[in-house]
């Protein structure tokens, strides 16, 4: 199994955290990772985002033009990533501030209105984590549990009393995504 | 203990440098490499080993200080990028000249000038054809993943104590700002003051003591001492061709088509291969490891199996010519690459393959040279 | 009696340096800069701190000062020797690291590892010796060189207006909180040099006892580059090197002097 993901967004949206998240969740269940982020100005306020692949093998290039998941949440980056993804590949986004909505026929295309529902929960931060748990409904590539184990890896101690919270966003993530 | 990470390559380079027990390092913040002095200042290896950080005021102070830290026998290092590099390349041609162990890491960005922030291997020609002033050549060692980030970092100390000489990792923006998965080795011990004294008392300087006096220096007035100084450096150069090549071959026993490149650009020309495997292209990767010393041999060799040779670099053409003065005319060698911090992707490079390479299979010489830049 | 039996060690009254090696000195006739080195030895020696003494050798006049100087050296590159001091001095916490350096080395090309060296309070000695010219490359004009005073490169005299002022790098650094000890010396005279050795031993003696930077300049004559005869050029010195850069403590146990 290999599965290779873009995550695109603005810089504070959590776009590279997640990619982390997914990343860690990789080592939980032994599988190879790689994490490439976009870095520099740009991301201070403008777009930001990370390739991220899991798989059974040794990665060969951690940079790619064709992905198995794009996960898009602004405008900029659908009109960027769109076309990036692979034929009969997965294209999950946030309809929040989006104008031109995907039109490939030849991808499956799911919504989830992740900042909508962190709104609702009363914290933007977890909004990541609801956009994440939309993706692993449709690719169930790691287990929960591990993307909790990950979470906790990846945080820092102070912030372990949120994990319940994230695993809350995860569970409203999963059930919220729908078909575009 | 040995430990399994997430990390990225700056900061796995930085714990290695801790792990490796290393004495100190002197650094200036550079984007795509400041991870490495933020993580030392924040994980304070002064207090897990002893070992100095200090942020000096620039780039020049830091190479100047690892040159007084190496001359006193201690285990040491900097790191930049590009435009840092090359305002060190004063001190490194005097740790050159003066015969000094030190280990010195490029995290490229494209140039020239103040150029981008984004990865490139825009630094090849720097690195291996001198970079600095006189007759000297850096081990160069070019990792391709977070592991090699890692692993480098006690690999090129122990060849800059074997030698005497500086080494460089040359590694680029792409494999310093992506995470992977690492094994962290185990903790070494610093050398204390004493066993650097018993160890090294033949030529660093610790205060003269039931001795003569050492003395650190690249200055020969007189040209015949000066000439055998440099004969003496030719010799060590000679020596790591024989003794401390390196290289990585992949899927190259039945290749027809050949790629050759190092760190970044040798993982996606990996994909490249494996896509144009897919294809019915039977293509192979050959990765410098050690950019100096460089597999000319086994690139010779190679050259009477295979119908062409692509030399892939995040750059405008300089690897390339190695490659072409290795393989001697035997077959056409072209470049592809891509710059200004643009990074090629896979099929990217599959397609220059099979347009600069397979498509003009039959022709040994070009009588043009076409602009190799995408 | 015999002259023979005259030379005896008991008998001896004046004798080289113990620390300086045999080496004839490469300095022109007249120079201070042979003073400045032996005095510097002759501390070393009698504090009994050889084996702990590391020296950084600059660039310029001095640079062969590792050939006269009977201790463990590091040469350095031009105007880089604090730095390479403060990486001996922290990785050897324990040693006596001092850097020797002239005004081109020290307040012109180096002047960022000077002041940054001085403000982070490395525990080190600076010996800055200060003759107005670049001696070594020929009587290049430094950034010392007083005004009106003629070089090589400014033939018609310095003038302030299109090349600056002399820099008194000195009294610069002294306002720096990590230097501890800052004075101005010469070494033209018994009684000059005698005064320049006792800095030269407090100096070291701040090093014992971990106090930060302490910064030795000795206004020194360059009769070559002067153009002048040795006595001509100490008279002159006198009478206007110090004029501009006047002798005494300038910091002191790290309090500025009024």
């Amino acid at each position: 199994m290999t599965e290779e993901i873009i995550i695109a967004g603005f810089g504070g949206q959590g776009v590279l955290s997640m990619g982390k998240i997914l990343a860690y969740s990789g080592i939980m269940e032994n599988q190879e990772v790689s994490w490439m982020p976009s870095y520099g100005p740009e991301m201070r306020g403008g777009t930001a985002n990370v390739t991220v692949i899991l798989s059974d093998e040794r990665i060969s290039s951690p940079y790619l033009k064709l992905f198995d998941t794009a996960i898009i949440l602004n405008q900029q980056s659908m009109d960027k990533f769109e076309n990036s993804v692979k034929p009969g590949g997965l294209l999950i986004y946030d309809p929040n501030g989006i104008s031109h909505h995907p039109t490939r026929k030849d991808i499956q295309v799911f919504q989830i209105e992740g900042t909508k529902l962190a709104a609702e929960m009363e914290n933007k931060k977890i909004f990541n984590m609801v956009i994440l748990g939309g993706f692993l409904k449709k690719k169930p590539i790691v287990k929960l549990e591990n993307v909790i184990a990950g979470l906790k890896k990846s945080l820092s101690e102070r912030y372990h009393h949120l994990i319940p919270l994230n695993e809350k966003a995860i569970q409203v993530g999963m059930e919220s995504i729908h078909p575009y | 203990m040995s430990e399994l990470k997430l990390m990225k390559g700056n900061e796995a380079l930085a714990e290695a440098a801790i792990r490796a027990g290393a004495d100190a390092y002197f650094g200036y913040p550079i984007t795509p490499q400041s991870e490495v002095i933020e993580y030392l200042m924040t994980e304070q290896p002064e207090k897990r080993t002893g070992m100095v950080v200090l942020q000096a005021e620039s780039e020049i102070a830091a190479i100047n200080m690892v040159y007084g830290a190496a001359s006193t026998g201690k285990k040491v290092m900097t790191s930049s990028s590009s435009p840092g590099i090359s305002l060190k390349l004063e001190g490194i041609s005097y740790l050159a000249g003066a015969e000094l162990p030190a280990v010195i890491v490029n995290v490229v960005r494209g140039g020239p000038g103040l150029g981008t922030i984004q990865p490139s291997q825009a630094d090849y020609f720097q690195s291996v054809k001198g970079g600095g002033h006189g007759d000297y050549k850096l081990y160069v060692l070019a990792p391709a993943s977070v592991q090699e980030m890692s692993d480098f970092v006690e690999d090129a100390f122990n060849i800059a104590f074997k030698y005497r000489a500086p080494v460089l990792i040359l590694s680029d923006g792409l494999i310093g700002q992506m995470m992977e998965k690492v094994n962290l080795k185990d903790q070494l011990p610093r050398l204390t003051n004493d066993e650097i004294i018993e160890k090294y008392d033949s030529w660093a300087v610790t205060g003269r003591k039931n001795r003569r006096r050492n003395i650190i220096t690249s200055l020969d007035l007189q040209s015949e001492k000066m000439e055998a100084r440099v004969h003496r450096l030719m010799k060590k150069y000679e020596q790591m061709e024989k003794e401390d090549l390196r290289y990585e071959k992949i899927l190259c026993d039945d290749a027809e088509y050949l790629i050759v490149a190092y760190g970044s650009s040798a993982r996606i020309s990996q994909k490249a291969v494996e896509l144009a495997r897919k294809k019915g292209i039977k293509a192979g990767l050959l990765r410098p490891i050690t950019l100096f010393p460089y597999p000319k041999q086994p690139l010779f060799e190679l050259a009477d199996q295979v119908k062409g040779i692509l030399s892939v670099e995040l750059n405008a053409g300089q690897m390339v010519e190695d490659v072409k003065l290795s393989v001697e005319h035997k077959v056409p060698v072209e470049h592809f690459g891509r710059t200004g911090g643009i990074i090629h992707t896979p099929e990217e490079v599959l397609e220059a393959l099979e347009q600069k390479i397979i498509k003009n299979g039959n022709l040994r010489y070009h009588t043009t040279r076409e602009s190799s830049i995408l | 009696m015999e002259i023979l039996d005259i030379i005896q060690p008991e008998n001896q009254v004046f004798c080289k340096t113990k620390l300086m090696t045999d080496t004839a000195l490469s300095y022109c006739p007249g120079c201070g800069h042979g003073t400045a080195h032996n005095l510097t030895m002759e501390v070393i020696d009698e504090m009994g701190i050889l084996e702990d003494t590391i020296g950084v050798a600059p660039v310029g006049c001095s640079v062969l000062a590792y050939d006269f100087m009977n201790i463990d050296m590091t040469q350095a590159a031009h105007g880089r020797a604090p730095a390479v001091a403060t990486a001996i001095a922290r990785t050897w916490p324990e040693k006596y690291v001092f850097t020797y350096q002239g005004d081109g080395d020290l307040a012109a090309i180096g002047t960022a590892e000077t002041i940054h060296a001085c403000n982070r309070g490395e525990n080190i000695v600076i010996i800055f010796v200060n003759n107005g010219i670049y001696g070594m490359t020929g009587g290049q004009m430094a950034p010392t060189t007083l005004e009106g005073m003629i070089s090589s490169t400014s033939p018609y005299g310095r003038e302030i207006k299109s090349m600056g002022s002399p820099l008194k790098i000195t009294e610069l650094v002294a306002n720096l909180p990590g230097v501890y000890y800052v004075t101005r010396q010469s070494v033209h005279t018994h009684k000059h040099a005698r005064k320049a050795k006792k800095a030269i031993q407090k100096a070291f003696e701040n090093t014992r006892l971990k106090q930060g930077l302490s910064f030795i300049e000795i206004v020194s004559n360059c009769n070559s580059g002067w153009k002048m005869t040795p006595n001509e050029s100490n008279i002159w010195m006198e009478e206007n090197m110090f004029k501009y850069f006047p002798l005494g403590d300038i910091k002191v146990d790290g309090k500025l002097k009024q």
